[in-house]
């Protein structure tokens, strides 16, 4: 079946492809845009590797069409920092050791990301709960849990000096 | 893990998105959340040629609590479930429930239609939906129709619902009395191994109604009228949730799979049974 034409503003730009409706959004950000932050773990919608903000939500990206995603807003890793400027959550995961091998990172940040922006005082059970969908092989969560904790507070703090 | 090709359609209305079922019968199937069905496609355990993606129905959508009684779009995701404040004042047991259903992620897709549409006995609302003795609201090319939740599951993912069907709402009376959505899985994230949904009506120091049903321990829900039977009239002692919890066992029919033998999870289902009994009770 014929290619359709797509449109996405990714990071903040404006995007247009034309992909089959069956791609999935994780392959058409990772193969067409060259936006390789978010990886593809487990490929069923079970680790969170590739987790993408869209529209506001956090979604797994190897769970979307790129026919669903047309038209939406997403945000990748990409859109959070960059090495000249890390986000207060990439900061806080280098401080704690919230990473070992990094593969999850990009997904875990992404989905703290929107936790954060939900509820921007969580307890460390909100953490974990609000990070279940998740899944790392390295850190024992413990150290992630603590990078998100940390950056909720600097983020907080930084909006009390604002005010 | 790449689905076949298919044709994406995206319909503005209830009545375009029927149209489109009918013209394509059963190579057509509707698109909610995805969170069950793009899963199926990915490994080819469903062939779907059109893909009738409801995500611009505005009318699918939104929670509405008046009089009594509770009216929800099919497309409304368990997270909006979770976060609507006057559904939770109404019936927190759908917010208990729903919090205990996969992960964050799957939660800001995953919908109430396609939940109890799905058929799947893994799926958590369809008993939740049976507890509270809800009613579907189906269109079809002729019109809508109404079917209750308890009538709709004929056998795993085969409902009452036509091919060219979509289902567009799911109503019910605000429950009174106590309530309680107990589920055992092996990890956050996972289907249940059992799970119960209970409400207890109390007066007196005895209970006067009660609603029981239960979750993957057949390839239909199952709700339970004789294991409500044996709690009124009791004191909702021991002895009553013991006859409550031998009725259940009578009527559930578990499979041995990768959750475990029939033993184990006839044993977790009166686990879970009774611990919902008694959650309830202390609520009512
Ligand atoms: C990792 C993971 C864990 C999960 N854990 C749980 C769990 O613990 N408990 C649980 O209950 N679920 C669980 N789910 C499933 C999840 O809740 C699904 O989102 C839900 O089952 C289906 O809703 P959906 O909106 O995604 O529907 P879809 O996947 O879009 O559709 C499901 C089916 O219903 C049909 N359909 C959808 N909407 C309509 C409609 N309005 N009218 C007619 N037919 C319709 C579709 O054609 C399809 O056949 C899990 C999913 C994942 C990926
Ligand atoms: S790659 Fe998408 S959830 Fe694992
Ligand atoms: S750091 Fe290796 S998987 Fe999380």
């Amino acid at each position: 079946m014929g290619k359709m034409h797509i449109k996405l503003t990714v990071n903040g730009k404006e995007e247009e492809l034309l992909a089959e409706p069956r791609e999935l959004l994780i392959h058409v950000l990772r193969e067409e845009l060259g936006i390789t932050g978010p990886h593809i773990g487990c490929e069923t919608s079970h680790c969170g590797a590739c987790t993408v903000d869209m529209n506001g939500k956090s979604v797994k990206s190897c769970t979307v069409f790129a026919a669903q995603a047309n038209g939406a807003e997403i945000t990748t890793i990409e859109g959070l920092g960059n090495p000249d400027g890390l986000h207060v959550l990439q900061e806080m995961f280098k401080e704690h050791h919230g990473l070992q091998c990094g593969f999850c990172t990009p997904g875990m940040i992404t989905r703290a990301y929107r936790f954060l922006q939900e509820n921007p005082d969580p307890t460390e059970e909100e953490v974990r709960f609000g990070m279940s969908g998740n899944l790392c092989r390295c850190t024992g969560y413990q150290n992630i849990v603590k990078a998100i904790l940390a950056a909720a507070a600097e983020m907080n703090a930084a909006k009390e000096a604002a005010q | 893990m790449i689905p076949n090709s298919f044709q994406y359609h995206r319909p503005d209305s209830v009545d375009a998105a029927v149209a489109l079922l009918t013209q394509y019968g059963d190579e057509a199937r509707p698109l909610a959340g995805g969170h069950s069905l793009i899963p199926m496609m990915k490994l080819r355990m469903a062939d779907v040629q059109h893909l009738v993606d409801l995500q611009a129905i505005g009318s699918l959508k939104g929670i509405a609590v008046a009089g009594g009684t509770v009216t929800i779009g099919a497309m409304t995701t368990q997270h909006e479930l979770i976060n609507d404040a006057a559904l939770a004042k109404a019936v927190p047991l759908i917010r208990e429930a729903s919090l205990q259903i996969a992960d964050p992620q799957v939660r800001y897709a995953g919908t109430l239609g396609g939940n109890v549409a799905n058929g799947d006995p893994g799926n958590d609302m369809p008993g939740l939906m049976q507890c509270l003795d809800a009613v579907y609201t189906l269109s079809g090319p002729d019109g809508a129709r109404e079917v209750a939740a308890r009538d709709f599951y004929e056998a795993a993912y085969f409902t009452a619902r036509e091919d060219n069907e979509l289902l567009v709402s799911v109503r019910f009376d605000a429950p009174k009395g106590g309530y309680a959505y107990e589920k055992q899985k092996r990890k956050i994230g996972d289907y249940a191994t059992a799970a119960a949904a209970v409400l207890i009506e109390k007066s007196g120091g005895k209970c006067t109604s009660a609603s029981i049903a239960m979750t993957n321990l057949a390839d239909t829900p199952v709700w339970c009228a004789a294991a409500s039977e044996a709690l009124v009239g009791s004191s909702l002692d021991d002895a009553a949730i013991g006859a409550a919890v031998a009725a259940m066992k009578s009527a559930i029919d578990p499979q041995e799979d990768n959750r475990g033998p029939v033993e184990f999870k006839t044993h977790v289902a009166g686990v879970v049974l009774a611990r919902a009994i008694s959650r309830a009770a202390s609520r009512a």
